[in-house]
């Protein structure tokens, strides 16, 4: 039978984590169709239906759905779910508050953030902060999954031919309403979707200072992230945390500066090609999984590297 | 207002935790335990809202084996009033501990649920969202900000690109996140007055629920080491190696 995964956009643009979930349906027997639930999404619905492999692209438009609310999102997924084997979303924070709600009114179990698939009812997840790898096998009729980027290349975003359906809108259920966002606006790359990453820490002392980490993330076109402790001290926004309980990110280069690597940290970017640390500290636990670690003050050695990379 | 709050009984945070040698499971024989930090967190959010005079009486309600009355006093000490320990020594998988959570709601009739957003153990992340499905409930996860106003609840949410803000009809499920506050020490002599407080226990049979598991565990292994790296000297060699070697940059 057919996976359906749900796609996550602004309404505007398809996010590309949706690639990521899709390429994990496609490891599927049965093909896979996308939902586009959204308000005016019609350019969404288009991006989806080129994507590789894609069967159907279901569009539900209506102001409900404009954000994503998963007190609405969830009836309608549930009232399409019987044609389908498996629900796909990607682990982003609109897929981890809806595809529980949607597994709990269907009773069956979620597999969260799945990393590899390894036939159509086992998969395998990282558990305990990633320090672990579970083989789970699910025997639930329908398979609720959330699947995580980093586990997946993106699947190619053209060349599909899907057909566009639109399907019946379920009221509102009147329990939640959108008020406002705060994004953080920023020119350089998403953190999720970036091939390099800069990401500071406790070490760097004051949100004046990060000034110092962009400066480097901006020589290299890198997006900057940080640690839990540098984001509870408010020198960055929430969203820049990368770990266990913030993003789990995988790219190219990421660079490590004044982070201990803290078993939290680490299980958000220890998947990275590879991996630089700079910290004072020639025991920190960073350098364990460091592929080039520099020892110094990161207020020396920083903008020494920001020289030496303008040359 | 009531408020339930779920605690669960986890991995202490700091303690790295391996497969068994066999591969069946995870090693905890002699491990350190303690409360979920997210759960902290929830408790504490449950205190704050009835030192302001936004809640009545506050429920902790743990799911597991006996020891988990550890972690209901510990919720107790911090504040909440009585606990419940609905015990098992089975395996309780989410959509398990969301019915049994969902049952003691319809007992205890609470105006609000609060749990932490994950366990760091199972690192799921379904619970509360389960939770509020099986209730027909609104839910606040990924909480940073929880308002009661009237019979509605602002919640400020920490999402993917900053944050969002939601208005909720009550009674809602909140999932709480790492900003939402800083949870409280526990004081010795609180700890004492905790051991007072009632606490009853269930089972999940009394509850009418059935918790067989859905998902199997099939193995558990480690994931592939890192190869360990190199030092380099300074900044030169750095960037030497990172456009040379890994030819990254
Ligand atoms: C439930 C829970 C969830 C968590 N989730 C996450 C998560 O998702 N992500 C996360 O990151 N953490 C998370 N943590 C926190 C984690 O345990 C650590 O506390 C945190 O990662 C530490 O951040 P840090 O490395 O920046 O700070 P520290 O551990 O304080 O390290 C600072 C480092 O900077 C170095 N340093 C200081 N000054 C300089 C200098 N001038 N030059 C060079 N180096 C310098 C020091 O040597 C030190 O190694 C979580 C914790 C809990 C309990
Ligand atoms: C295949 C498989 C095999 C497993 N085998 C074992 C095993 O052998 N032994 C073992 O101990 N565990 C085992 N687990 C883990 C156990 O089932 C999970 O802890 C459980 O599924 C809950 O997941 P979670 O805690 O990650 O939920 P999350 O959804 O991440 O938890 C979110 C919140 O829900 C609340 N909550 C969750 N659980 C409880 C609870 N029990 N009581 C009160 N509140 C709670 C808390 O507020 C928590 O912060 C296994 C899990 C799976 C999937």
């Amino acid at each position: 039978m057919t996976a359906l995964v749900i796609a996550e956009h602004n309404n505007q643009i398809l996010n590309a984590a949706t690639l990521n979930a899709a390429a994990a349906a496609a490891r599927l027997s049965g093909g896979f169709d996308v939902l586009v639930a959204g308000h005016n999404c019609g350019a969404v619905a288009t991006q989806a239906a080129a994507i590789a492999g894609v069967g159907k692209v279901l569009v539900a438009d209506a102001a409900q759905y404009a954000h994503a609310l998963a007190e609405n999102l969830a009836p309608l997924v549930v009232s399409i779910a019987g044609g389908y084997s498996h629900l796909l979303t990607a682990s982003t924070a609109n897929g981890k508050n809806a595809m529980p709600r949607i597994a709990a009114m269907l009773d069956v179990a979620q597999l969260s953030d799945i990393i590899g698939v390894v036939s159509d009812d086992t998969f395998v997840r990282p558990i305990y902060a990633g320090n672990v790898l579970a083989t789970v096998q699910s025997t639930d009729r329908i398979k609720a999954i959330t699947v995580r980027t980093t586990g997946f290349d993106a699947i190619a975003a053209t060349g599909g031919t899907g057909t566009i359906e639109n399907i019946a809108v379920q009221a509102d259920a009147g329990l939640s309403t959108f008020v406002s966002e705060e994004l953080t606006k920023s020119s350089r790359p998403e953190l999720a979707a970036a091939d390099i990453i800069v990401s500071g820490g406790r070490g760097v002392g004051s949100a004046e200072n990060f000034a110092i980490i962009e400066k480097l993330a901006d020589l290299l076109g890198a997006a900057v992230g940080a640690s839990r402790a540098a984001v509870d001290a408010g020198y960055v926004p929430n969203d820049y945390q990368v770990g266990q309980t913030g993003k789990c990110v995988a790219p190219t280069l990421y660079v490590a500066v004044g982070i201990s690597g803290a078993i939290q940290h680490l299980a958000g970017m220890k998947d990275s090609k590879v991996i630089v640390a700079i910290n004072k500290d020639e025991e920190a636990p960073i350098f364990q999984v460091a592929d080039y670690g520099l020892v110094g003050d990161l207020f020396k050695e920083v903008p020494a590297l920001c020289e030496a990379l303008a040359k | 207002m009531k408020i339930l709050v779920a605690v669960k009984r986890a991995i202490d945070y700091n303690v790295k935790a391996r497969p068994k040698a066999d591969g069946s499971g995870v090693e905890l024989a002699n491990v350190k335990m303690a409360m979920n930090p997210f759960d902290e967190i929830a408790v504490e959010e449950a205190i704050r809202l009835q030192e302001a005079g936004k809640a009545g009486e506050i429920v902790a309600v743990s799911i597991g084996p006996a020891a988990s009355q550890e972690t209901l006093r510990t919720a107790m000490a911090m504040g909440a009033d009585r606990g419940v320990l609905v015990q098992t020594d089975d395996e309780v998988q989410p959509l398990a501990v969301a019915k049994l959570l969902k049952a003691i709601v319809e007992r205890e009739q609470p105006g609000m649920v609060i749990l932490g957003k994950q366990a760091i153990d199972d690192d799921s992340n379904q619970t509360g969202q389960m939770l509020a499905g099986l209730l027909g409930w609104a839910q606040g996860t990924f909480a940073c900000n929880v308002a009661p106003e009237g019979d509605s609840l602002a919640v400020k949410r920490e999402v993917d690109g900053g944050l969002q803000s939601i208005k909720l009809k009550m009674p809602a499920v909140v999932t709480a996140d790492l900003r939402l506050n800083e949870p409280r020490y526990v004081k010795l002599p609180n700890i004492m007055k905790a051991k007072k407080k009632p606490l009853d226990t269930l089972t999940p049979a009394e509850l009418g629920v059935d918790i067989t598991p859905r998902l199997k565990l099939l193995k558990v292994a480690e994931p592939p080491a890192r190869a360990g790296g190199v030092k380099v000297a300074d900044v030169q060699e750095l960037v030497a190696k990172l456009r040379n070697e890994a030819k990254v940059i």
